[in-house]
């Protein structure tokens, strides 16, 4: 666990950063810190590895004071992921993974043998290893990124927008990767980006800073979504925040029902069962079935897509299962609504 | 013009001699040179308000004419080796001097601090990050006090020491235009060698440079 206990930060130049900020990250979970830029959100993070020292106030890492510890044993202990990976231009993708173990005095065909282990655990190919970082896109630069801080086995993980600089299909991709390695690993991540959507995305807990270094609210994503402290959390959150709430919840509990037979439009499947497309007399749509797991947020967009207003449902395999309304739909929204805003 | 070929023959050993005293005193300047001017580049990019210092006297070094640096120098190392190495190196450090600080700027910062994020310390951030990084910028100049130094060498004639230069001076007093020729053929092409041996130095240093994508 990290915590943070009074903490303030002046620059010398007399800008406050950082804000009487007490604040406790959980272990094993990833605390997201959004805000605009200036609000101290990046000084924040720096501090748990002493790239910034506190002016006053203790920083805590699994129950230690990190100002009583050595810098670079400190930063040894803790995993780092900045923006455009910044990775070591004049060695080979292997060895840059290996820079922590190397530090720690690991012999050289042991700390390989880890980078390599490694490349594969976050989704690279092995021969990606004897390349140079500008050898690589942009997107497998952030994997090594990625690679690098865990390679030490790091408890603790920082991630200074991590995926900034990469197109959005590519971000989604390392997102997706990110929460299948954190299921894996269970790190304590704290996570620093100005996009609100990553921050549902991937929080466990969302700590909301406005300019100046306060911080204005820390929460679950729904909690934060359902009962925004203040206006100006929910205008940072924006104006669709409740369409935000509906993608942290899943369309399990959605009724449904058989798929229409005879109407104007019909399921069309296949030999497996697996739904093709909608067809009328004189024309075909696309069908974009879902599963338990997807959002709410989806079924609804689904929902006003299909030409019947029914949503395709189906399991592991893509067979399909069943239908729901649009009615079914949007009352299960609405009800997780309610119960986020009243919830204790 | 015509060159005396029997004379070349006659004194192969000879011109071997003074081609590699004159290419010793010019890598001796240029490594001592590089000693010195490391750390003083390590200050300069470090503490910037030393930087124009640092730079500014190497410039005013520089401006020296050559054979006044072998003059002033006479009183305390006289007619000697030492005399001539000391004055090359001290033309060298206005070229090393300058690029090895543009070298050490030119290292990206976000490198610089991924490097201290990760743990490593600041010596070990300058000798494995930074000078590796530099290289380039740093070779660049090596070759041209390199090329700067093996011509220069040739002054200390004056002083009776020159290498290759020597060969002018014998020429010029016999009005015998021969060894004059074989020095400056000879000089010229321990320049050019000297410089693709340099060439072929940094592509094995810096691997990364090679293979671009």
């Amino acid at each position: 666990m990290i915590q943070f206990d009074a903490v303030h930060k002046r620059f010398p130049n007399g800008t406050t950063a950082v804000h009487d900020l007490s604040l406790r990250m959980p272990e094993g979970g990833i605390t997201v810190l959004v805000g605009s830029s200036g609000c101290g959100k990046t000084t924040t993070l720096r501090m748990i590895n002493r790239m910034v020292e506190p002016t006053s106030g203790t920083i805590r890492v699994g129950g230690k004071d990190v100002t009583r510890q050595d810098a670079a044993e400190l930063r040894r202990s803790i995993g780092y992921v900045i923006q455009q990976a910044g990775l070591f231009p004049h060695r080979t993708v292997l060895d840059n993974i290996a820079t922590v173990p190397l530090l720690l005095g690991w012999n050289r065909r042991k700390a390989r043998a880890r980078a390599a282990e490694l490349l594969e655990t976050v989704g690279l190919a092995a021969d990606a290893g004897k390349r140079y970082p500008h050898q690589l896109s942009g997107g497998q630069q952030q994997r090594v990124g990625v690679a690098r801080a865990l390679a030490a086995d790091p408890p603790v993980l920082l991630m200074d927008e991590p995926f900034g600089a990469v197109d959005p299909v590519v971000r989604t991709q390392l997102q997706d990767e990110l929460l299948r390695l954190q299921k894996e690993l269970s790190k304590t991540i704290v996570f620093v980006t100005h996009d609100v959507d990553e921050a549902v995305r991937l929080g466990d807990r969302i700590a909301i800073f406005r300019t100046g270094g306060h911080l204005v609210q820390c929460a679950p994503p729904a909690e934060l979504l359902a009962r925004p402290a203040d206006d100006f959390v929910a205008d940072f959150l924006g104006a669709e925040r409740g369409l935000k709430l509906l993608s942290l919840k899943t369309l399990a509990d959605v009724p449904q029902g058989p798929a229409p037979e005879g109407g104007t439009w019909t399921l069309v499947r296949d030999a497996q069962g697996k739904p093709l497309h909608w067809a009328s007399k004189d024309a075909e749509l696309p069908v974009r079935p879902l599963r338990d797991s997807d959002s709410l947020l989806s079924a609804l967009n689904e929902s006003v897509a299909s030409p019947t207003g029914l949503v395709a449902r189906v399991d592991g395999d893509g067979v399909l299962t069943g239908v729901s309304s649009r009615d079914d739909i949007h009352q299960h929204a609405g009800r997780a609504h309610t119960e986020a805003r009243v919830a204790a | 013009m015509t060159i005396d070929w029997s004379w070349i023959g006659d004194h192969t050993d000879d011109l071997t001699t003074l081609t590699i005293s004159h290419l010793q005193a010019a890598l001796t300047a240029v490594f001592l040179g590089l000693l010195i001017s490391l750390p003083l580049a390590v200050v300069a990019h470090r503490i910037r308000p030393l930087r124009g210092f640092l730079l500014g006297a190497s410039n005013v070094l520089f401006t020296i004419p050559s054979i006044a640096i072998f003059v002033l120098l006479l009183p305390v190392s006289g007619l000697t080796r030492t005399t001539t190495v000391t004055g090359l190196t001290v033309y060298t450090l206005v070229v090393l001097l300058r690029n090895t600080v543009e070298g050490l700027d030119s290292v990206p910062v976000k490198v610089k601090e991924a490097a201290k994020a990760m743990g490593t310390r600041p010596l070990r951030t300058l000798l494995t990050v930074e000078i590796p990084l530099a290289l380039p910028v740093i070779m660049a100049g090596v070759r041209i006090a390199t090329v700067m130094s093996i011509s220069l060498v040739s002054v200390a004639t004056y002083i009776g020491d020159g290498g290759l230069g020597q060969l002018f001076t014998d020429g010029f007093q016999r009005n015998f235009p021969t060894p004059v020729i074989a020095g400056v053929v000879l000089t010229l092409l321990l320049a050019v060698v000297a410089d693709a041996a340099l060439v072929a130095l940094q592509y094995v240093l810096t691997p990364w440079k090679r293979r671009r994508a």
